[in-house]
């Protein structure tokens, strides 16, 4: 199985603000009752955008002018708590395509990555004049590039960085680890043959 | 970069390769299951027609999506009934152990895993559930994953995974009376912060943990996850090997004296070296209660609400946030704090040892009539245990419900749930937002005993005052 590499994505962002967002507030677990994931965007942030009568509240999410962005700015520790992968698959079916911010909760960020979103790190200083030119120009389309390790908009570039491995596997098209795993099924089957316990 | 501690040696033995990426391709010895964070994997396997490649390597267990009142099948929730079809389908196609409730084995994965003797030092374990950290108190290397990851293993027994640095907690001293090791781990997290544990493995270290049974151990690292780390364990000791000893799946006879040379091989040494030490002092952690919507955001029983101004000042907005939505007050008195719901379960707290506890406290005393009590044992054989003892009558005279093993109201996935804003003194593990099942429903967490003596006072109160 391949996977197809991620060298720059260009597209609008919007912004989560807050710190500790975790996996529970991306999806609630009401919503992990399906066997499948084909639903999951439609419950991306569902108790913070929505009330219980279904009705929209004020978030950034339900804005008009975010629908068709591709780009998630966030602050520190998002995606902290429960491992549910329904988190990424929620914000990749809502068509994010990456995700910055200040830092990640480790299984949520490995999450993206096993769902192809690359997930970039930014300082505070950096993320905050980020988000400041982007609150003065709201439409401009920002350009990732994990070539440089940039995001490049109007004609301010800022440093952002990626896990080198992850950044490897985006640009070669092998962020799908199966393949490259399943090339050293001989190793794999010495090693368990040789491991001091057993089943 | 640490050398020489149970996490590298442990490492070292399960890599199978250096991959083109730079990561190590590591051999999962232990693939835990639910029904949960599954089908979509085994849908790919039947999708490409693949088998699983080790099906002895992995075991299933039913816990999030069932009831803990009639579990009668087909369960009344469509959806519970489909997931649990699915997984019997699949573990049945792949030819995969699966305890479900006929076997009289059947609980929360991390409770089966070390009751079973399936879970023992020296293994990598994953489990498509971030509690899985749970484990590490066996001297595994254990932690949660996603669903594509459990495909992974199910395919090639392997991940693609990067080194963590190690940071050793040490917790020195004796815990109080009344003081127990969830306590520990919450006093740990508002240290070190619900963050600091990204990018480390913890090993937890000192007097305090050398002194816990193995069951005190599994409470701190399973909250592991809480405070940012994926990984949390201790070295196995003595009491590891005994608590294991005799147990199910544990080798017997010469194997288990084998199997223990393993173990102690793969203690962390003495002249190993960390990326970071920490060390805090037992003798002065008091019963922690959280008020907040984060496991950090927590006090002792005999504090206030803390002040934002007396809080770091990147912590006053995500405050702020959580005063609001808890409807609590800075300054307000921690045993003020009303309650509705006291639930005694979850990964965290629902062995014997807490159940125990709980109904040391609740024997003659009534539940408050403000307050509904859920008791949740973690597996069938800890219900079967309890009954043995009698704990049940305890629980029943006290007026507290007393229910079939499952993950309940930890994360409400089943019909346990809070209903509006209700606040629930919870032995659970998270406090998040919504996380008991009511987008407004609001959690305190403690330990089972803290928990027991809310139910009884109608609010947050100081267990000590019921030793």
């Amino acid at each position: 199985m391949t996977s197809a590499n991620r060298v720059t994505l260009k597209g609008t962002s919007v912004v989560i603000e807050g710190n500790d967002i975790d996996t529970d507030r991306i999806v609630p677990a009401r919503f992990l009752k399906e066997i499948t994931f084909e639903n999951m965007g439609n419950y991306l942030f569902y108790d913070v955008r929505f009330n219980e009568d279904h009705t929209q509240k004020s978030h950034p999410l339900n804005d008009p002018k975010n629908q068709k962005a591709t780009i998630m700015i966030v602050g520190k520790n998002f995606g902290c708590g429960s491992s549910r992968e329904h988190a990424a698959q929620a914000i990749l079916r809502f068509g994010i395509q990456t995700i910055i911010g200040e830092s990640f909760g480790e299984i949520f960020a490995g999450n993206c990555k096993s769902v192809g979103i690359p997930v970039l790190t930014a300082t505070p200083e950096t993320l905050a004049s980020l988000k400041k030119t982007l609150e003065e120009n709201p439409s401009t389309s920002v350009t990732i590039d994990l070539v440089d390790k940039t995001a490049v908009l109007e004609n301010h570039s800022f440093p952002i960085s990626i896990v080198e491995a992850w950044r490897q596997a985006f640009l070669n098209g092998s962020w799908n680890a199966l393949s490259i795993l399943k090339a050293n099924t001989d190793k794999i089957r010495a090693l368990d043959a040789s491991l001091p316990y057993k089943f | 970069m640490s050398k020489n501690t149970l996490y590298d040696k442990v490492w070292d033995l399960h890599k199978v390769a250096t991959l083109p990426t730079g990561q190590d391709q590591l051999f999962i010895g232990l693939h835990l299951i639910h029904e949960v964070t599954t089908p979509q994997a085994f849908a790919s396997l039947k999708e490409a027609g693949v088998p699983v490649l080790l099906p002895k390597r992995t075991f299933a267990t039913i816990d999030h999506i069932i009831p803990t009142q009639n579990q009668q099948r087909p369960y009344q929730d469509p959806q519970a009934e489909l997931m649990a079809t699915t997984l019997e389908d699949n573990v049945k196609k792949f030819g995969i152990q699966f305890f479900d409730t006929t076997t009289q084995r059947q609980g929360i994965v991390h409770v089966i895993g070390p009751e079973l003797g399936i879970t023992r030092p020296g293994m990598t374990i994953a489990c498509g559930d971030s509690h899985t950290s749970t484990h590490g108190a066996f001297g595994s290397l254990a932690f949660g994953i996603g669903t594509t990851e459990v495909g992974l293993i199910l395919e090639t027994q392997t991940l693609p995974l990067s080194r963590l640095k190690v940071r050793r907690i040490t917790v020195n001293g004796t815990l109080q009376k009344g003081v127990y090791a969830k306590d520990v781990i919450l006093k740990i997290i508002q240290v070190l912060g619900v963050k600091g544990g990204i990018g480390y493995a913890y090993e937890f270290a000192g007097s305090v943990f050398e002194n816990m049974t193995m069951e005190e151990r599994m409470t701190v690292c399973n909250m592991s996850i809480e405070g940012g780390a994926r990984i949390g364990y201790v070295n196995p000791d003595e009491t590891t090997f005994t608590y294991l000893k005799d147990r199910e799946f544990t080798p017997k006879g010469h194997a288990f004296e084998d199997a223990k040379i393993y173990w102690k091989s793969i203690a962390s040494d003495n002249d190993a070296v960390y990326d970071d030490v920490v060390t805090i002092d037992g003798n002065t952690i008091q019963p922690m209660v959280t008020w907040g919507v984060t496991p950090g955001q927590s006090a002792s029983v005999t504090d206030l609400i803390p002040s934002p101004e007396s809080l770091p000042e990147d912590a006053r907005k995500n405050a702020e946030e959580a005063y609001a939505y808890m409807k609590l007050k800075p300054g307000m008195s921690m045993q003020d704090i009303p309650i509705n719901v006291a639930f005694v379960g979850s990964c965290t707290n629902s062995r014997i040892s807490d159940l125990r506890e709980a109904a040391k406290i609740l024997k003659n005393h009534k539940v408050h009539p403000n307050v509904k009590m859920l008791i949740v044992p973690g597996s069938q054989p800890i219900k079967k245990q309890a009954e043995a003892e009698g704990l049940d009558q305890i629980f029943k005279a006290a007026g507290a419900e007393w229910r079939d093993a499952g993950c309940s109201m930890c994360l409400a996935m089943n019909p346990d749930k809070l209903i509006g804003d209700e606040i629930c003194a919870s032995s659970s593990n998270r406090n998040f937002m919504g996380r008991q099942g009511s987008p407004t429903g609001r959690t305190l967490l403690m330990s089972p005993a803290m928990a027991a003596a809310a139910a009884i006072a109608g609010h947050v109160t100081d267990v000590r005052t019921y030793l």
